[in-house]
């Protein structure tokens, strides 16, 4: 029994090196445009109030661009939204900074250090900025973590018959971490997925886990995006939609497991 | 929701290795928390430390995924059969049929934190031996979970602080539901580290002695660590048991209703009305399509706090006040301390066991219940019938999940006129 499923894109949010929203990405994932790597530039939160803003770390700026972006395009905006988050980890300086005081003599962590560290950091100050009291799932699969977020997000649009946005981001730690871990910068994606087709959907995906092998970049500086940081293992779904084009893609997931996607653009 | 079964489940933490000495210990109401003595960590607070975890090894192959959390996990999942009834199962339905949804926090920070000491003196660089992904990676249990049993299926770590391994429950049952999986192992693991303890220090939130939920003079958590599984399965057609190796049927546990919400309102401070809690709860019993006077007794998430305790009683008397306001409620944290992202499911198998054996668990340590929550808060064991309870789990960021479990012949009964 092979289940498949099947659900509605209506919004999309991108961050990457050299890649600053999906507006501009899909162009480049289009062909339309040359991908030149540069370091990722983060909008500031402004939906987040002020005590907050100055408190979020990266992890926290990537994921509410990401999603704000989404959201704006489907015009779901105060929709008290079902949401997953994914992360191959949290924020990577604010982990480094408590491991280093935590090897010192002065224990003392500082409150907002602390909070910070939750995996669900991200999750919860986006709870709080856009004023969503609907359930969230928070996620990690190391490498795996898009192909896990897609999949559970797929199960709360199909099975709970309601809109839910995926939002997978990540952040790259400092040395001496960063030898260990080497995500070169921060980078996100967001999808919002919807049971219903609509007049802002932009493409329909049905996906199915598969042992298929995953679909790699013919473009060396999009694979090597593709492959060091995790959230962009969903990077060939995002060009495949912004090719307009119907077709087959297989995503990364776990070592053994993979995502395999229809994708027709609506 | 489609009720699912429960067909195995453990637990270990600091009360007991598997579920006969839980049980014991619950029976007895055995205090095991004790001053803490953890590593090179000196705070005036008490721990509930799982005894002999250095002893445990690592399966023979599996050496890279070494750490405290895997090795709780390990001994965790190695109690009561439940390996056994894993292997089983992955006879029935294949390897790439059964998920692996696990919660924890922290999973093994506690490498890194050692590693960060051990840094070259002069370049800065981490041990050679330090291996990220299988130990300090928030994936790391499910990692090594999957890779224990080989299987083959969807996996993937919660982490949304004390609401983890409630939330995996729902995951499973979405995957379940939606036909990607037939079964799934779910529950939690959470192990000591410097990173809560010096964490919950800073915020004034850790108790100076074994933790009071619920009391007056609460003052706090006390920070255990535990690991709890549950092999989740489809109901069978007939409330006989077939390929599912559920051991009897009068007693099997059903997971019944699933309720999740976000307070949207602070980092590390609970909504003060509760609200995301009540919000949880009244799901909860929508999705198993139960009133509030259905509910025998709830397994609070009492973490002893101040500010949690009032904002949960304010949320339950919300839910309960009007058709079943003296429902019995304490806490599992007085006995096991605050497992953090193991709580949910070692909540779970509490239930589990209050269920299976009649009787309303008193909450230990508290002296004088704080008669301002006005809750009908439990300080002894009392012999009763139950047939349906809810376990709460709240967490940091406001992430709040509502578990509703019963006996098969109450889902039964239930499900002839309810949705």
């Amino acid at each position: 029994m092979s289940s498949r499923l099947t659900v509605y894109i209506d919004g999309i949010g991108l961050i990457a090196p050299g890649l600053n929203n999906w507006a501009s990405g899909s162009q480049t994932l289009a062909g339309l445009a040359p991908y030149q790597s540069a370091k990722t530039v983060i909008p500031t939160p402004e939906l987040l109030p002020a005590a907050e803003r100055r408190r979020a770390s990266d992890i926290v700026k990537v994921t509410l661009a990401t999603s704000l972006e989404a959201i704006s395009q489907a015009g779901l905006r105060n929709n008290n939204l079902s949401s997953v988050f994914s992360f191959s980890n949290g924020d990577g300086v604010n982990c480094h900074s408590i491991c280093e005081m935590l090897a010192s003599e002065d224990r003392e962590i500082s409150p907002t250090r602390f909070h910070n560290s939750v995996h669900n950091a991200a999750a919860g100050y986006w709870s709080i900025a856009t004023k969503t009291m609907a359930t969230s799932s928070v996620l990690c699969a190391f490498d795996g973590s898009f192909g896990a977020g897609l999949l559970d997000a797929l199960t709360q649009v199909v099975v709970e018959d309601t809109p839910c946005i995926l939002m997978t981001s990540d952040t790259p730690y400092p040395e001496p971490m960063f030898s260990k871990r080497p995500i070169p910068d921060n980078s996100g994606i967001a999808l919002l997925l919807t049971p219903e087709k609509s007049p802002k959907s932009i493409a329909k995906i049905t996906v199915s886990v598969t042992d298929e092998p995953a679909y790699q970049f013919s473009d060396a500086e999009l694979e090597t995006l593709r492959t060091a940081i995790p959230s962009m293992r969903g990077l060939p779904l995002l060009q495949s939609i912004a090719r307009k084009e119907s077709g087959h893609i297989v995503l990364d997931y776990l070592d053994d497991l993979r995502l395999a996607v229809e994708v027709h653009p609506c | 929701m489609k009720p699912l079964l429960l067909s195995h489940y453990t637990v270990t933490s600091c009360i007991g290795q598997g579920l006969q000495q839980t049980l014991d210990a619950l029976l007895q109401q055995r205090q095991t928390l004790k001053p803490c003595d953890f590593e090179t960590v000196d705070l005036p607070t008490f721990i509930g430390e799982v005894e002999a975890l250095d002893d445990v090894a690592m399966p023979p192959g599996m050496q890279e995924y070494d750490c405290r959390n895997n090795r709780l996990a390990k001994l965790g999942l190695e109690q009561d059969g439940f390996d056994l009834a894993v292997k089983a199962a992955i006879d029935t339905y294949g390897a790439d049929r059964i998920g692996v949804f696990l919660g924890t926090s922290t999973s093994g920070i506690l490498e890194t934190e050692l590693a960060f000491r051990n840094r070259d003196r002069t370049t800065g660089k981490l041990p050679e031996d330090f291996i990220y992904g299988k130990t300090q990676n928030t994936y790391s249990v499910a990692y090594f979970t999957r890779e224990y049993f080989k299987l083959a299926g969807p996996a993937a770590v919660v982490s949304s602080a004390c609401s983890s391994s409630a939330k995996v429950f729902s995951i499973a049952r979405r995957m379940i539901e939606a036909g990607l999986i037939d079964a799934a192992i779910v529950g939690g693991v959470d192990t000591l580290c410097l990173t809560t303890l010096y964490g919950f220090n800073s915020l004034n939130l850790l108790s100076s002695q074994a933790c009071r939920p619920y009391d007056k003079d609460r003052d706090g958590i006390s920070i255990g660590e535990a690991a709890a599984f549950a092999l989740l399965e489809r109901v069978p057609d007939t409330q006989t048991p077939s390929s599912v190796n559920s051991t009897n049927s009068a007693d099997t546990i059903l997971l019944l209703g699933v309720g999740e919400s976000s307070d949207a309102y602070h980092m590390s401070s609970p909504h003060p009305e509760g609200l995301g809690a009540k919000l949880a709860m009244q799901q909860a019993l929508q999705s198993a399509g139960l009133k509030p006077s259905d509910i025998d007794y709830i397994n609070l998430h009492g973490t002893a706090t101040p500010s949690n305790d009032a904002a949960e009683a304010k949320a339950v008397r919300a839910v309960f006040a009007q058709e079943n306001k003296d429902v019995p409620c304490s806490s599992s944290k007085g006995a096991t301390g605050h497992t953090l992202g193991a709580a949910g499911a070692v909540e779970a198998v509490i239930c589990a066991l209050a269920l299976q054996n009649n009787f309303i668990p008193g909450g230990l340590n508290t002296e004088a219940v704080d008669t301002e929550l006005q809750l009908n808060y439990q300080l002894q064991n009392r012999p009763q019938s139950l047939q349906r309870v809810m376990s709460n789990s709240f967490g940091f960021g406001g992430t709040n999940c509502s578990l509703i479990f019963g006996l098969a012949n109450a889902a039964d009964a239930e499900t002839s006129h309810k949705p």
